[in-house]
């Protein structure tokens, strides 16, 4: 059947790693926070900031590469303030990521509308362009697949092994760790709680950035509204679904990605008996079976979302 | 049972000196203008009742709290204050009393934590386990690095927290409160590595309220009250009497146990085992004890071993898997916890603010927390708030618990009011059975002597009361039974002659119980 | 630095969070008009003249606030028993969905039956969508936050579905839009000629109706001590799990009948367009009313009034009228921030 041959074909596999691209990055940045106890539901805002900030620099000159790294300070800024309200004044951290979403977003659209307050269809940059890795995208299947995307997702890839190095093997990722697992005994050996949770919040932060920054400077070349389309949620639950482990997130973020490749395809195929929306519902849907199936939450970081008031025993 | 106290050295090193420390909170004077010295290989204790301010001015030295007023100079040189770092550079290592550990790391992740730079780019763990493994060797902790810390016992968890002093070169050691976790015979041993410690020249600070184990291993005491340092002895030159006399500076009760008339049986489990829902792990295991009218039964145990799933039973919380219970010799199969209110059972929990009251609703909101579905309190669904004030304030006097009014929020209750105001919720209808759930935790010796009498004075109503204490002092006080719990199971009860604290060690130790199937919450002991 | 629990808020300290909320949030927003090239006071001048200035502005602030003072309600009794329903938008167009089938021609039944019929069921169908995420987490502790906000995602979609297919109107040209209820499924108009319907009553009686529950009944009891402490509730043998069903069911329920309202009082018929996000706003509306139901009312007032002045103000100075979003979001944090020093204050060491 042709639905089924459409999953051992290398341009699905393609489409998916372009999908999951942003999806990784992002879901990084949330592991991160959450690791170090820090839920943060401003990822949706952060996204759209990051997509935004980083594409209006380059339509102002700048070259991609600094446009990323905007993109990521403009996430990390937005980190600082989510990991401020939370962490020393420890308020609640579902209110202050919603109420994060809502003013990234708005002062997204206000910003954008401010610079472009007459065009009907959104100017465009010139995005990253796909780059062959010499050799390796020769190989049959896995050439096409995994070696002629853009540098964005050799990035992302990477971010994925070198977060999992910081976190496992270094001092630092130790003491994130044990920040999400139990503030206390960070304290108790020497280290400033709050300064090292703001600062996982705001490098997470920046990884969400640069994820919506995927949207408008690889996937696609111009920012448009309601761009990001509830893709920060998907990574909230993409990190229960890895169990806050790297390596799994990544997995979950290609068969995700994956799956959302696939549906497209098969929309193709089957668009006239199946209504469409049908199939843009499926990747939600996933998400929440995905959250159930991953329920007993094993491996959760004990202190996450639990404030920390220093010096109440 | 006390080890050899060793001379000192160097009896004129002075290691350690605070100057005039005070702190406030508010209008609370928790420390105020203490002043003292330590010298090098003594064992200082820290002696006094809760809320004495040991764990404030320990807090103070560790760099949790900053001092209003005074100084600290460590091996003659000022120690910034508010700094842990600080601390721990020069010297200084606390063992604190909830363990400053993470359970799902492992026992070396937990030790090496702090101990190198931040941003070096690659943790050397070959280094760190060869350290450890010396100085596991070197005091006779044993330990295991590789494994998560949620699978050592309390005791080895313990040993941990030392490791972790000693790996980052404490010369000054506090330990606060470590033995209220601890079996008798694990508190033993603390008290030889502590000896190993002092011989090796650190210095230690011992915070305590047991006075057997300041009499045993100090060669110091320093006395506390009220924030005050109101007295320093050696040891070797006083004794129990005349340090409870300044620990609490008036005559305390001791509580009087008459002989009262027993009646039937009130509660009865037989062979009654509960599972843990998720993991199906045996929380309690064929455990049976009755529990008759006019009598206390305490209950012994190292936190952990199935007293939580006990308490949690009777209070409704969960149901038995196998076994029957029988309340006034009827056989109860429905398990909630009104149902166990409406049958009489009057429930103190151990947890005041998790567990036993709402801290952000009013008292009289709390007070109505069980009942509030019932006349008087509500009728047709809509709450009858002047019954509930009425019923408030009568509490509020008979209970003397001192707040603002009926209508203020409970969090701003101290513990030993707060205990008082449960106490009266519970004990309003005149309970004819009492789970008594460490019920004196926290509390100044006031209320805990307010709380005995509470209890005794139901004991001689004919009530049956079930209490749970990790206070091995308190248990043997009120008790006229003691039962002993280990891994789920219930021993056999002893009479109140027949007990002192060697044997029950030794049982809350797992002597005398049935090898194999271990049961209870907490993990398994090495 | 430190937090210390304050031992009594006057009422003075309780209505300075939300009044510096609305500072704050006007500040930034004159940043940002400042950085737009525009000045701030003709730009709030025209949102006030705009908001209130006659009465037709007016009416048309009241009628914005009706739908947002029931997703504030939603919120609020949700929030207390820390249940975060994020779904409001959901459970809106649950709520619109159930009026159009029922109300364009189906039921052909006179006004005084099949008005409250179709609220009922509206309700209803909002109650049982906020009931799937609830049990989710009571059940198997699935955070209610991600599940609401992807059920918005997905019930979008499934009205874009319903609008191309079976509800879609045969006279409609085209547009994604459902047919118009019939007169008697209309809420009839409070003010002759204006957009001002009696939905707008509706809210206010259910404000009262929440403030009532709250106050007096065991189940207001219920929800408070659950949304404080859960597991002291749980041993006082308050029947947790029970208590949040029900609280979720009467959240759900009241942002459903934003959704009537809007189709049966304003709009007539369902589009894909109907709601701007009142279900987002709705939580701001609550937080600055810090839960409180008659607070409610006031706040969602308040919000309305930004959303409606700036569409006026940015049809007059050009000042894109996104500032009322920015303006909302930053009042929502600032005044979360607020309520915090409302409990502690702010000491040294």
């Amino acid at each position: 059947m042709e639905a089924i041959e459409i999953l051992f074909t290398a341009s699905l596999w393609a489409a998916a790693i372009r999908i999951a691209s942003p999806l990784i990055l992002a879901t990084l940045g949330e592991l991160i926070c959450e690791r170090a106890g820090v839920l943060n539901l401003g990822i949706e805002g952060i996204m759209t900031v990051g997509a935004f900030a980083g594409w209006v620099a380059v339509y102002h000159g700048a070259d991609l590469w600094t446009g990323l790294a905007i993109a990521a300070l403009a996430g990390a800024a937005f980190g600082l303030l989510h990991g401020f309200m939370t962490v020393p004044l420890g308020l609640s951290q579902h209110v202050t990521g919603i109420g994060i979403t809502l003013l990234a977003t708005s002062l997204t659209y206000y910003a954008y509308r401010l610079a472009f307050p007459e065009v009907t269809s959104p100017p465009k940059i010139e995005p990253f362009a796909p780059f062959e890795i010499p050799g390796l995208s020769q190989i049959p299947f896995f050439g096409e697949a995994l070696f002629r995307q853009t540098p964005l997702t050799y990035l992302a890839f990477l971010a994925v092994a070198l977060v999992a190095y910081v976190l496992y093997r270094t001092p630092i990722g130790l003491a994130v760790r044990t920040v999400g697992e139990n503030p206390a005994a960070v304290e108790a050996q020497g280290i400033d709680v709050t300064w090292l949770r703001m600062g996982a919040v705001a490098v997470g932060s920046a990884f969400m950035a640069l994820g919506g920054a995927f949207l408008t400077m690889s996937a696609f070349n111009s920012f448009y509204f309601d761009m990001v389309n509830g893709r920060g949620w998907i990574c909230i639950a993409l990190v229960v679904f890895g169990s806050w482990r790297p390596g799994k997130a990544l997995l979950g973020a290609i068969l995700f990605a994956a799956f959302d490749a696939y549906q497209l395809r098969l929309q193709q195929l089957a668009g006239a008996y199946v209504p469409y929306q049908v199939f843009l519902m499926l990747p939600y849907i996933l998400s929440i079976l995905a959250l159930i199936a991953m329920s007993r939450r094993a491996g959760y970081p004990r202190a996450l979302m639990i404030a920390y008031r220093k010096g109440e025993r | 049972m006390s080890s050899e106290i060793a001379p000192l050295q160097d009896p004129a090193e002075v290691v350690l000196r605070l100057s005039g420390i005070t702190k406030r909170f508010g209008p609370l004077l928790a420390n105020d203008a203490i002043t003292f010295d330590l010298h090098r290989g003594e064992v200082l204790a820290l002696l006094g009742e809760n809320g004495a301010g040991k764990t404030t001015l320990m807090n103070i030295l560790f760099g949790h709290y900053v001092a209003d007023e005074g100084s600290i100079s460590v091996f003659g040189a000022a120690l910034p204050p508010g700094s842990p770092k600080a601390a721990l550079a020069h010297g200084i290592g606390m063992v604190h009393q909830h363990f400053t550990l993470a359970d799902n790391l492992t026992v070396l992740e937990n030790v090496m934590l702090g101990t190198e730079p931040l941003w070096r780019p690659a943790a050397r763990q070959a280094e760190g386990r060869r350290k450890l493994a010396e100085l596991s060797e070197a005091f006779g902790l044993a330990v295991r690095p590789d494994a998560r810390v949620a699978d050592h016992s309390v005791g080895e968890r313990q040993r941990v927290e030392i490791l972790k002093a000693l790996y980052r070169d404490a010369r000054i050691l506090i330990l606060d409160e470590p033995t209220a976790v601890l079996t008798p015979q694990e508190a033993e041993a603390l008290f030889d590595t502590l000896q190993k410690l002092v011989a090796r020249g650190l210095a230690i600070i011992f915070i305590s309220h047991k006075l057997h184990e300041v009499m045993a291993v100090s060669r110091r005491v320093l006395v506390l009250r009220q924030g005050k340092l109101v007295a320093e002895r050696v040891t070797a030159e006083t004794d129990r009497h005349e340090l409870a006399e300044l620990m609490v500076g008036r005559p305390i009760p001791e509580p009087k146990v008459e002989p009262v008339p027993l009646s039937d049986a009130l509660l009865d489990l037989a062979g009654v085992s509960v599972a843990d829902e998720k993991s199906g792990r045996p929380l309690l295991a064929d455990a049976s004890l009755t529990l008759q009218g006019g009598e206390i039964l305490g209950i012994a145990g190292v936190s952990g071993n199935g007293q939580s799933t006990l308490a949690d039973l009777v209070s409704g919380m969960v149901a038995p898997a196998a076994g029957k219970v029988a309340l006034f010799g009827q056989e109860i199969r429905f398990f909630d916890p009104t149902r166990m209110v409406s049958y009489g059972i009057a429930r103190i929990p151990e947890d005041r603010h998790a567990q036993g009251l709402v801290a952000d609703l009013t008292l009289e909101e709390n007070l109505i927390s069980a009942r509030y579905r019932e006349a008087p309190f509500s009728r047709r669904g809509l709450i009858d708030w002047k019954a509930a004030r009425d019923f408030a304030k009568r509490v509020i006097a008979d209970y003397d618990v001192r707040c603002p009014g009926p209508q203020a929020v409970t969090r701003l209750l101290s513990g030993g009011n707060m205990q008082k105001l449960i106490l009266g919720r519970e004990m309003a209808q005149g309970p004819r059975i009492i789970l008594a759930n460490q019920p004196s935790r926290g509390l100044d010796i006031g209320a805990v002597s307010y709380v005995h009498g509470r209890l005794l004075a139901a004991r001689g109503q004919g009530a049956g009361i079930l209490l749970i204490s990790e206070d091995l002092d308190e248990l043997l006080a009120l008790s006229d039974r003691v039962v002993v719990m280990y891994r789920g199971r219930i021993s056999a009860p002893l009479l109140r002659g027949q007990v002192n604290i060697r044997d029950l060690g030794l049982m809350m130790a797992g002597h005398g119980f049935p090898q194999g199937n271990s049961g209870g919450e907490g993990s398994h002991a090495a | 630095m430190r937090l210390e629990p304050r031992t009594e808020t006057g009422l003075g300290l309780k209505l300075a969070a939300p009044l510096a909320a609305i500072a704050v949030s006007f500040i930034v927003a004159a940043l940002l008009v400042l950085i737009g090239g525009a000045s701030p006071f003709a730009v709030f001048a025209a949102v006030i003249k705009g908001a209130a200035g006659t009465q037709f502005a007016l009416l048309e602030t009241l009628t914005r606030a009706t739908p947002l003072i029931f997703t504030g309600l939603a919120a609020a009794v949700a929030f207390r028993a820390r249940l975060w329903n994020i779904g409001g938008e959901a459970q809106l167009y649950a709520g619109a969905i159930l009026c159009v089938v029922l109300g364009t021609g189906a039921l052909p039944l006179p006004a005084p039956v099949l008005l409250p019929m179709i609220a009922a069921a509206g309700f209803l169908a909002g109650a049982l969508l906020l009931l799937g995420p609830t049990v989710l987490k009571t059940r198997f502790g699935v955070d209610e936050v991600v599940t609401t906000l992807l059920i918005n995602f997905i019930m979008v979609l499934f009205v874009s579905l319903l609008l191309d297919g079976p509800l879609k109107d045969p006279m409609g040209l085209g547009w994604p839009q459902s047919k118009k209820v019939i007169a008697d499924a209309v809420w009839p108009k409070l003010v002759q000629g204006k957009r001002l319907h009696w939905g707008f009553v509706l809210a206010i009686l259910a404000a009262c109706a929440v403030w009532f529950i709250n106050a007096r009944t065991t189940f207001g009891y219920e929800m408070r001590a659950v949304g404080f402490n859960a597991r002291a509730a749980r041993f006082a043998g308050i029947p947790v799990n029970w208590v949040m069903a029900k609280t979720a069911l009467l959240s759900g329920g009241l942002a459903a009948l934003a959704g009537v309202s809007e189709v049966a009082g304003l709009k007539g018929n369902l589009t894909l367009d109907l709601s701007p996000g009142f279900g987002y706003a709705g939580i701001v509306v609550a937080m600055l009313a810090a839960l409180h139901p008659l607070g409610v009312v006031a706040a969602a007032i308040f919000v309305a009034a930004m959303f409606v002045g700036a569409d006026a103000m940015s049809r007059s100075v050009g000042v894109p009228n996104y500032i009322a979003n920015v303006m909302v979001a930053t009042a929502l944090l600032t005044m979360v921030a607020a309520m915090l020093f409302t409990r502690f204050r702010l000491r040294r060491g």
